[in-house]
C-alpha cells in the first residue's frame, strides 16, 4: 500500500450535547477530516459497550464516544455511565491487544463546534499511528 | 400496508448548492436507488420546501413506500418537518430516518469525491436502520396550567404578568428580599431618559397584588422534578426572621438596629450602608424588612447588646421572630420560565484600573446608584465619601471607560455587552447635565449605537460636549496626594500615548452569567453557549426555548441585552409557555424503553442506572413460576437509553434505538470501501 492509511472512525454522539457540537461545527464551516462517520445516539449512556467491539469486529479502524460535558447530562447522569464503561472496556479492549489509542471519549457540548473537529482530528490522528485494526479480522486467524 | 416487505424511499436534498455544491448529489442517489429494499431515489433542490415535501408525500401514495430516507440538513433541524409530511402521507411519523449530508459533509469536507463517499455510505447507514423501525405512538398528557418563573427581574416580572393576565397561575420566585433586580437599581434608562424607578415600580406593585401571582421572595428553587407539563418544584423559603403577615414596614427597627449604617447595603452597591435589619431600597416589593443572618449579632453571637436585640424591642407589631426556620414549599407547574439574569463584570478582575486602591474608580452600576436620587447621596455627584457619609468631593474630571470585561480575550469575555456603550453616554449625559462644568471624556474602542434611538442619543451627547477619545486605557494609577487619577492610553486615531487627568473614573462594566448560575443548571440541566449564558434551542428560531421541553428563558441569563430586548423575550417566553398551558396537552417522547419479558432476567441493573426511577421490577408468573422482570412506566422514561446499556440480556431496549436498529449503522459505517 502506497497510499497513506486513512483510518475509518466509527463515533457515537449523543443528541444534545455532542451532535449538536458536530452540527455547529458544520454550520460554522470548520473543516475537519472525513474519517469519521456518525452514529447518533441520545444519551453517550446509550452506548453499549459492545459497540465498540462491535465496530472494531466490523472493521472499523477506531471508535468515538462523546457526550455532554461532566454535570451537564440532558439525562442527568448518563454520562458517568458512559465514562465509566468506556474506561473498563477500554482496559479490556488493551488486555486483549487493542491499542487504546483507537479508542477515545470526550466532552464537547452543544457551543463546541471548533472541540468537536480539533477532537475529530485528534482521534485521527491516533489511530492513524497504531495503524490499521487487524486484531479482529476472520481471516487472518490461522487455525 | 406495514406488510414485511420493506419498500424504501431515498430522498437527497441539494440544499440550493449548501449541499450539491460539494457533494455529488445525483452520485448518492444513484448509489442510493441499489441498496436492498429501496425502490425509488431522488435528488431535489429543496427537500424541506411545499413541492419537496409533495413529492416524498406522492411517493407514498402512489409506490407505497413504507420507509423515507431524507437525506439532507441535520435530524435536530428537520425531523419534525419530515415525519409530519409523511405522517400526512398516511405513515407512522416514525418510519422516517435522516442522513445528515449537510452538516456532516458538505459544510465540513473541501474534497468532492470524499464528502461524496462519505454522504454515500450516511445514506446506507440510514438505509440500514430504516429496515428495522418500529412504527411508535406518541402519547399526549396534560399539563398543569401553573407557571413558574425564576427571578424577578424586569425580565421575570414581565413574563409573570403576561401569563397572570392570560388567567394562568404563577409562582414568582425571588432569590433576594424584593422584586426588581438590576433595573431597580438603575437611575435613567437611555436613550430616553426615563425614570428606571418611574416605569418599574407600579410593574412590581402588580406582581404583589395580582390574583394570579404567588410572589415568594427571599425564596430559592431548590429541586424540580418531573417533565414538560408536569413539573414539581421544590422552593426554600428563607427564614427572614420577620413575620411578614404582622410587619407594617415602618422602619423603625432599622432605625434602631445596633448595626444601622454599618453593611455595605447590596442595592447601593456598596456606596451606602444598612443594618443588619433593613429593606433593600424605600420602594422594595414586598415592604418587609428582613434580617440579614450573616451580620445580625443576635444570630451571629447569640446575643444583641445588654439588653436583647433592639429590634425586636422597638417593633411595634411585634413582627420579629428570631426562631423562624426555612420553610420548604412544593408546587406543581406545567412551564418554567429562567429568568434570573446577570452579574456585573467585578474590575478586580482587571487590576491595572486601580479600582480596589482607588475609590474614585467606580463600577457604572455604582455610578447609578450615586446618580440616583433615591441613592445614599440623594443624587448628588459626591465621591470619596468615608462610611458614616461624610467628606467627599465633587469631580472636575471625569473619565469613562468602554469595554471594561466586554470583548476582552484577557479576563475570558469574548462577546459585547451591549448596554455599556449606551449606558455610558447616559452617564457622561447625566453628569453634564448636574456639573455642567465638568471636563467630561469617554475612551472607546468602537461606538455601537444600534438600538432604536441609540446613534441619536450619541449624537446628542457629543454635541453637549462630551470628547470621545479612540483608545482602551492600560493603565489608571494615582498621582500626588490629592485625588487626581492618571490614565494611560494611546489615542488610536491620532498615535499618541496619552496622560490623561481625572478625578473620577467610571468603570463600563460589562455583563456576565450569574456567578451562582451552576445552581439553575443544575436543577434542569440546561446549556451554556461559551460565552457562559444559557443557551437557547435554536440561535435564530427558538429564542426563547431551551433543549429542555416546557423550560423557557427570558432576558440577560441568555445573553446580555438592554430592556427593551429583555422585555421582548420575556413576553416571547410568556407566550411560549402559554401556548403549552393554554391547549393543556403535550405529546411526550415515544422514543422510551421497553423490556422484552421472556428475555428479562430480573437482575434489576437497568432498575440502578436509570436516573429517572422509571423502572421497577414487578412479578411475573411464568407458566406457574413467580419471576421478577423489569417494567418501564413510560410516563417518566425520558429515552436515555442508559438501561439498554446496562442489561447484560438486551432484554431492555429504547425504541428507535434498538441495538439491532443501531449494529447495521456500525456495520455500515465501520467499513472501509476498498
Amino acid at each position: 500500500m502506497s497510499e497513506e492509511f486513512e483510518p475509518r472512525v466509527v463515533a457515537f454522539l449523543c443528541n444534545w450535547c455532542s451532535y449538536a457540537g458536530a452540527d455547529l461545527a458544520g454550520t460554522s464551516r470548520i473543516h475537519y477530516l472525513p474519517n469519521v462517520r456518525i452514529i447518533r445516539v441520545m444519551c453517550s449512556g446509550r452506548v453499549n459497550p459492545l459497540f465498540l467491539v462491535n465496530a472494531l469486529q466490523q472493521g472499523a479502524d477506531g471508535v468515538l464516544i462523546s457526550g455532554c460535558h461532566p454535570g451537564d447530562c440532558h439525562y442527568l447522569e448518563g454520562n458517568y455511565y458512559a465514562r465509566r464503561r468506556f474506561v473498563l472496556m477500554r482496559k479490556l479492549l488493551e488486555h486483549i491487544g487493542v491499542e487504546p489509542e483507537r479508542v477515545n471519549m470526550s466532552w464537547v457540548s452543544a457551543s463546541e463546534g471548533a472541540k468537536f473537529a480539533e477532537v475529530v482530528e485528534k482521534t485521527v490522528e491516533g489511530v492513524k499511528a497504531v495503524g490499521p485494526m487487524n486484531q479482529f479480522r476472520r481471516r487472518q486467524i490461522n487455525w | 400496508m406495514n406488510g414485511s416487505k420493506k419498500k424504501i424511499g431515498v430522498y437527497v436534498c441539494h440544499c440550493g448548492i449548501n449541499i450539491a455544491a460539494v457533494v455529488d448529489v445525483k452520485a448518492v442517489a444513484e448509489y442510493a436507488s441499489k441498496l436492498p429494499g429501496v425502490v425509488v431515489a431522488r435528488d431535489y433542490s429543496y427537500m424541506c420546501s411545499d413541492p419537496g415535501q409533495a413529492l416524498i408525500k406522492d411517493d407514498i401514495r402512489e409506490m407505497g413506500l413504507n420507509r423515507v430516507i431524507v437525506a439532507s440538513c441535520s435530524p435536530r433541524m428537520h425531523e419534525r418537518t419530515f415525519r409530519k409530511a409523511i405522517a400526512e402521507a398516511g405513515l407512522n411519523p416514525y418510519f422516517l430516518e435522516m442522513a445528515n449530508i449537510r452538516e456532516q459533509c458538505s459544510w465540513v469536507h473541501e474534497d468532492p469525491d470524499e464528502a461524496t463517499e462519505k454522504a454515500k455510505k450516511l445514506v446506507e447507514a440510514a438505509v440500514a436502520k430504516a429496515y428495522l423501525l418500529e412504527p411508535l405512538e406518541e402519547k399526549e398528557v396534560d399539563v398543569t396550567p401553573a407557571c413558574l418563573v425564576i427571578g424577578a427581574g424586569i425580565a421575570g416580572i414581565q413574563a409573570a404578568l403576561d401569563i397572570a393576565d392570560a388567567g394562568f397561575k404563577v409562582y414568582l420566585v425571588e432569590k433576594s428580599p424584593s422584586v426588581g433586580g438590576h433595573m431597580a437599581q438603575l437611575d435613567k434608562t437611555f436613550p430616553t431618559l426615563d425614570c428606571s424607578a418611574c416605569i418599574l415600580t407600579p410593574k412590581m406593585v402588580d406582581v404583589a397584588s395580582h390574583p394570579n401571582i404567588e410572589l415568594m421572595t427571599y425564596s430559592q428553587v431548590e429541586s424540580v422534578e418531573g417533565f414538560v407539563g408536569n413539573f414539581k418544584a421544590k422552593i426554600r423559603k428563607k427564614a427572614r426572621f420577620v413575620d411578614t403577615e404582622k410587619c407594617t414596614g415602618c422602619g423603625i427597627c432599622a432605625e434602631n438596629c445596633r448595626l444601622a449604617g454599618r453593611i455595605p447595603s447590596e442595592f447601593d452597591e456598596g456606596i451606602g450602608m444598612r443594618g443588619a435589619i433593613y429593606l433593600p431600597f424605600p420602594q422594595a416589593v414586598p415592604a418587609k424588612y428582613t434580617i440579614d443572618p450573616e451580620h445580625c449579632l443576635q444570630i451571629t453571637k447569640g446575643k444583641c447588646g445588654k439588653e436583647g436585640p433592639a429590634c425586636k424591642a422597638s417593633c411595634n407589631a411585634d413582627a420579629i421572630d428570631f426562631d423562624q426556620k426555612d420553610e420548604i414549599v412544593e408546587v406543581e407547574v406545567g412551564t418554567v420560565i429562567v429568568a434570573t439574569g446577570y452579574d456585573v463584570f467585578d474590575p478586580h478582575r482587571k487590576p491595572e484600573y486601580g479600582y480596589e486602591e482607588n475609590p474614585n474608580v467606580m463600577t457604572g452600576l455604582e455610578f447609578e446608584r450615586l446618580v440616583s436620587a433615591s441613592g445614599p447621596t440623594g443624587g448628588k455627584i459626591i465621591v470619596g465619601r468615608d462610611r458614616k457619609g461624610e467628606g467627599g468631593f465633587e469631580p472636575k474630571k471625569v473619565a469613562f471607560i468602554h469595554c471594561v470585561g466586554s470583548r476582552d480575550k484577557s479576563v475570558g469575555n469574548e462577546y459585547c455587552s451591549r448596554v455599556c456603550c449606551m449606558y455610558l453616554a447616559k452617564q457622561a449625559h447625566l453628569i453634564k447635565d448636574k456639573l455642567p462644568d465638568a471636563e467630561i471624556t469617554v475612551f472607546y474602542m468602537d461606538v455601537r449605537a444600534f438600538g432604536k434611538g441609540f446613534e441619536e442619543f450619541y449624537d446628542r451627547v457629543r454635541r453637549e460636549g462630551i470628547r470621545y477619545v479612540r483608545g482602551n486605557p492600560s493603565e489608571i494609577f494615582k498621582k500626588g496626594d490629592d485625588h487626581t487619577l492618571i490614565i494611560k492610553v494611546e489615542d488610536t486615531l491620532t498615535g499618541k500615548p496619552l496622560e490623561h487627568e481625572a478625578d473620577l473614573v467610571v468603570l463600563g462594566v460589562g455583563l456576565e452569567p450569574r456567578g451562582d448560575i451552576r445552581e439553575i443548571i443544575d436543577i434542569f440541566k440546561l446549556s451554556q453557549s461559551t460565552d457562559g449564558f444559557f443557551l437557547e434551542a435554536h440561535p435564530k428560531l427558538r429564542p426563547v426555548d431551551t433543549a429542555v421541553d416546557g423550560v423557557f428563558l427570558a432576558g440577560c441569563c441568555q445573553g446580555p441585552k438592554d430592556i427593551p430586548d429583555t422585555v421582548a423575550q420575556a413576553k416571547g417566553a410568556a407566550s411560549s409557555a402559554l401556548m403549552l398551558m393554554a391547549s393543556g396537552k403535550v405529546k411526550v417522547e415515544a422514543q422510551v424503553s421497553v423490556v422484552n419479558k421472556d428475555e428479562c432476567r430480573g437482575c434489576g441493573l437497568c432498575v440502578e442506572v436509570c436516573p429517572f426511577g422509571a423502572i421497577e421490577l414487578v412479578e411475573e408468573n411464568r407458566q406457574g413460576n413467580i419471576v421478577m422482570v423489569a417494567n418501564v412506566n413510560e410516563a417518566l422514561c425520558k429515552g436515555c437509553g442508559s438501561c439498554a446499556a446496562a442489561c447484560l440480556s438486551g432484554a431492555i431496549q429504547t425504541k428507535s434505538f434498538k441495538d439491532e436498529q443501531i449494529l447495521p449503522q456500525i456495520a455500515v459505517l465501520g467499513v472501509k470501501t476498498e
